[in-house]
């Protein structure tokens, strides 16, 4: 008996393999959020998968057998959030990269979360720009030597979470690809929460990133984030100093607070 | 049971390094994409924990209960 991946039923047909390359950490990003999908029992027809330009772009288009948008670079929020305010009863999500949320796109991402407007935010953190070879990136670590930084980075990277947490957001987790049963139950839970949620999940990228900072293939980089990462809980028992260089994975903010479409609804029928 | 769709395989070796079963082994065959796929070569050790399946980027692996026959 020939077994069939639960998953495939997903994926459009003709576009029998992902966009990336060997062993990139967007793979497991795709599946555990059709998984999520799967598990939650939701029709993925409901859904309006957003993206921009990077390799990340590629997660849910053309992948996703389902309504998908790609976007110009930067931009993928702004679309996603011209779709929610259209169609609000559409489950909006954006997939994309680390340098199109957080760089060019980094403004649209603040007033998102602040608008917290409906829609799921996904962010593949893979610390570079990989589509284009490996150029330095506001979330690349300190001190590492990329394309364009040589001598190694003199810039601090962002915490992509923190920054979601202050405008805003309803929903806020990290995870890494390491931990894809955690990042599925983030999932389920961002996608039937109310309001703008958001997940970083640090994705290797072993071309890029691996192979030309010398951290190594796929496996040494999801070896890394095992070992270099914590849970939130056991976070908030150590100080500054001993979180140097640590990944804190789980959820970060879990609140209920008005949502963008919902608001404009109560002035439109004020006003009807 | 396992089953890995050689042809979808990248040959990352992700499946094999974070089974800590050692059930599956990288092997010497090329496929379609002219890469390496994994062999399941122990799979009475398997204890369908499904972590290859849930690690492969490429969704090669499906790992499910062996369904009774008869
Ligand atoms: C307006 C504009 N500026 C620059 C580019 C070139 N460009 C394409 S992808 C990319 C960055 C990709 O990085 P990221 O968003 O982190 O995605 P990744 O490839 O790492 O997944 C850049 C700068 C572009 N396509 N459009
Ligand atoms: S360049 Fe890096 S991020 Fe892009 S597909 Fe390849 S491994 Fe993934
Ligand atoms: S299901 Fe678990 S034990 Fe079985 S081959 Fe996969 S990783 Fe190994
Ligand atoms: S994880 Fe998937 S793509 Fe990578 S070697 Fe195993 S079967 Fe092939
Ligand atoms: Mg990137």
């Amino acid at each position: 008996m020939k077994l069939v991946h639960p998953l495939m039923k997903y994926v459009r047909p003709g576009a029998i393999s992902t966009a990336t390359c060997a062993g990139c950490g967007d793979g497991i990003m795709a599946q555990a959020v059709l998984r999520a999908i799967d598990e939650l029992e939701l029709n993925i027809d409901d859904f309006v998968f957003v993206s921009g330009i990077g390799c990340a772009g590629w997660i849910p288009s053309p992948f996703f057998n389902a309504d998908t948008l790609h976007t110009t670079h930067g931009r993928p929020i702004a679309f996603a959030s011209g779709v929610k305010l259209a169609r609000p009863d559409r489950k909006v999500v954006v997939i994309s990269g680390d340098g199109d949320l957080a760089a060019i796109g980094g403004n649209h991402l603040i007033h998102a979360a602040r608008r917290n407007i409906g829609m799921t935010v996904i962010c593949a953190n893979n610390g570079i720009y990989g589509m284009t070879g490996g150029q330095v990136a506001p979330t690349t670590p300190l001190g590492l030597k990329t394309t364009t930084t040589p001598y190694g980075n003199v810039e601090r990277a962002f915490d992509l979470c923190a920054l979601v947490e202050a405008a805003g957001a309803s929903y806020v987790a990290r995870w890494t690809t390491y931990h894809a049963r955690g990042l599925t139950r983030s999932v389920k839970k961002a996608l039937t929460k109310r309001g703008f949620s958001f997940i970083e999940v640090l994705s290797q990228c072993p071309v890029q990133y691996g192979r030309r900072t010398g951290v190594g293939n796929a496996v040494a980089m999801m070896k890394g984030y095992k070992e270099n990462s914590l849970s939130v809980k056991k976070a908030a028992s150590l100080n500054e100093e001993e979180l140097k260089n640590k990944i804190i994975v789980g959820e970060l903010v879990d609140k209920d607070s008005p949502e963008l479409t919902e608001e404009i609804e109560k002035v439109r029928r004020i006003h009807e | 049971m396992i089953e890995i769709d050689e042809d979808l395989c990248k040959g990352c070796e992700i499946c094999v390094a974070f089974c800590a079963k050692d059930v599956l082994e990288m092997s010497d065959k090329f496929n379609k994409k002219g890469v390496h796929p994994p062999l399941v070569v122990r799979e009475e050790d398997c204890n369908l924990c499904g972590n290859c399946m849930l690690y492969c980027p490429d969704l090669a692996i499906v790992v499910a209960e062996e369904e009774e026959s008869g």
